[in-house]
């Protein structure tokens, strides 16, 4: 990636290739990522400046929308239980994943293809599927589990109840999610060069320290990649509670993720405009975050 | 995203198939082997539950126990059922998932190779900013994209169409950094030099040598977005309401929602439809999945793996 800067010669032809047919191959991707990405991006930025009001029609208001949201206690009470979701579920999910990854790469267990294969195969499995699944799982009348404990004199879990329903909606992110961060995990420990782990054993290094000093640290690359990839996950949570919210609709109210919110917003009570400017604040959130995150990985490892 | 850059340009794209590491000593850890298929369990439960609900009457799936067959297994009137219900509509949004995920899949896979290829292999003005400016697009989630993207088709009358689904999927932006990765190795310069000096347009080698060469990466690309789009639920929940261009995913929770009637509500014969029409759902994709692993296990894992 040596490129000549940007102002070079107006000559189209660089010493690389053919210049002439390049910008063909990439213009219809960039046609249409102009068109469907940045034109709804543009286009929300600018509805989110305006209100609608019943008398006076649409007339722009400059950043109030941006101003209401962020004292809007609904979108920021959605916010912050989505955070709380984040930062319970995402260590968990991970963790799972990685010990997972270490025993399928450690050579020491049986059935390490059909472990593999049967922790992954719920990300093959429709979030809306995987909702309606748990969601009868966890039902009080004819749920197993409450069946079970019925059987046994036990009371019955309210897996639906207030108290438990984020455990209850991590619960369903962690069974989609574990599998695919695992076969992540597994495939980036797999790259590792063997000679690495001759040379850790000859160094009189056990199972456990190879883990922890040679594998660990080759891992942090893809364990970044996950933690980004569920930042964005996390932030956005709509499908799982969008669809429990049929089974316990005096649990999860049109405000209960950041991203419901909005969804009411837009189209239960049509305010487009106020619509616009939360789900702008949303995706500049998780840009946030995600940024974070990677900067604060970054810093603590790299001089 | 420089971190992001960095951990997967130094990615060699190529397919691991090395046996696992042995350990010097070769024994096998029973506590181990029981702690890991203590933990399949859990992920094969519901998949479970689905299937022995499936079998069942919707009073069946009130009275018996849920994770065991009743005594009236009914599995072939359950699917009968659902593919009749509603003058077959089940069907259709069978049909409609295939149709939205295959063409944005194809789409997808096709734009990718191309920029990624053009990206790689050329040098033109404003080509790194340009593809920076897509690579930073990975981050904007999904989610917070459909609203606006819900609110431009609107304007141009896009919506309730199947091109409001299919369009939005067209573009991948992750499928782009990979399929530039992708090139980077797979596509020798050589080859292309060799082609020019025989003459071959850029078409030509573009479509005859270089998506064969791009192949494997190509199928990774597609089964991404075609995961991503057969599972989709938010853009098309907001972008449809005609039923019958409804993909799986929206009809399902449809008729979910006409199901939590209760026990007793008039609909609740639905359960058992949605119950069954989940399994039918589920099926293909994990089928598919289990004969295509030799591409997802090299494909998914193409960023996160380190040199």
């Amino acid at each position: 990636m040596t490129a000549a800067s940007p102002k070079g010669p107006p000559r189209p032809r660089r010493r690389l290739r053919t210049g002439g047919a390049g910008p063909l191959f990439v213009a219809p991707f960039l046609v249409l990522f102009l068109v469907l990405f940045l034109a709804p991006l543009g286009y929300a930025a600018y509805l989110s400046l305006f209100q609608n009001r019943l008398i006076g029609g649409t007339t722009f208001v400059g950043l109030e929308n941006y101003l209401t949201a962020l004292q809007d206690p609904l979108l920021l009470e959605g916010v912050a239980r989505v955070a709380a979701f984040f930062v319970i579920q995402v260590p968990v999910m991970l963790l799972l994943a990685l010990l997972f990854a270490l025993a399928l790469d450690s050579g020491l267990m049986r059935l390490a293809r059909v472990v593999r294969l049967g922790i992954f195969v719920p990300y093959a499995v429709p979030s809306v599927v995987a909702s309606l699944m748990w969601g009868y799982l966890y039902g009080a009348d004819y749920g197993p589990f409450a069946q079970l404990s019925s059987a046994l004199g036990l009371p019955v879990p309210r897996f639906l109840s207030d108290d438990w329903m984020l455990p209850s909606l991590a619960n369903i992110v962690t069974w989609e999610f574990v599998g695919y961060n695992m076969i992540l995990l597994y495939a980036a420990l797999r790259a590792v060069p063997q000679e690495l782990y001759e040379a850790a054993a000859m160094d009189g290094a056990g199972a456990w320290r190879i883990a922890w000093s040679v594998k660990l640290p080759a891992l942090r690359p893809a364990l970044l990649l996950a933690l980004v990839f569920s930042v964005i996950g996390s932030f956005q949570l709509f499908n799982e509670p969008n669809l429990l919210q049929r089974l316990a609709p005096d649990v999860i109210d049109s405000a209960y993720t950041a991203n419901l919110y909005a969804y009411s917003l837009a189209f239960t009570s049509q305010q487009i405009n106020y619509a616009a400017a939360v789900s702008f604040l949303l995706g500049l959130v998780i840009v946030i975050v995600s940024y974070a995150v990677l900067l604060t990985a970054n810093r603590r490892r790299t001089p | 995203m420089t971190t992001l850059t960095r951990v997967a340009s130094r990615t060699p794209v190529t397919h691991r198939r090395t046996p696992p590491h042995k350990s010097p000593v070769q024994r096998r850890s029973t506590p181990l082997t029981i702690a890991m298929l203590a933990a399949l369990a859990y992920f094969l439960l519901p998949l479970f539950w689905l299937v022995v609900a499936s079998t069942k009457s919707t009073q069946d799936l009130f009275t018996t126990f849920g994770l065991w067959f009743s005594r009236a297994p009914q599995l072939l009137a359950n699917i009968q059922a659902t593919f009749t219900h509603d003058d077959g509509v089940f069907a259709r949004w069978l049909l409609n998932t295939v149709v939205y995920a295959v063409v944005s899949a194809a789409g997808a896979a096709l734009l990718a190779a191309s920029a990624g290829y053009g990206f790689a292999k050329f040098r033109f003005r404003g080509d790194r900013a340009a593809f920076n400016l897509v690579l930073g697009a990975i981050m904007v989630p999904a989610t917070a994209l459909a609203i606006p993207t819900y609110l431009l088709f609107a304007k141009a009358d896009l919506v309730n169409t199947p091109w409001a689904i299919i369009l939005p999927s067209l573009v991948s932006p992750f499928g782009l950094y990979l399929m530039r990765i992708y090139a980077q190795d797979a596509v020798p310069d050589s080859i292309l030099e060799a082609a020019r000096i025989d003459g071959a347009g850029e078409a030509a080698i573009f479509f005859k040598i270089v998506l064969r060469l791009l192949a494997p990466g190509l199928v990774t690309v597609v089964l991404f977005t075609l995961v991503s789009t057969w599972n989709n639920y938010f853009l098309p929940l907001i972008m449809l309401n005609d039923p019958n261009l409804y993909p799986i995913t929206v009809g399902l929770a449809s008729w979910a929602s006409q199901a939590v009637g209760g026990g007793s509500g008039a609909n609740s014969d639905m359960l058992a439809l949605v119950v069954t029409g989940s399994l039918l759902s589920v099926a293909p994709l994990v089928v598919a999945f289990l004969l295509l692993q030799r591409y997802w296990q090299s494909g998914l894992t193409t960023g996160g793996v380190k040199q």
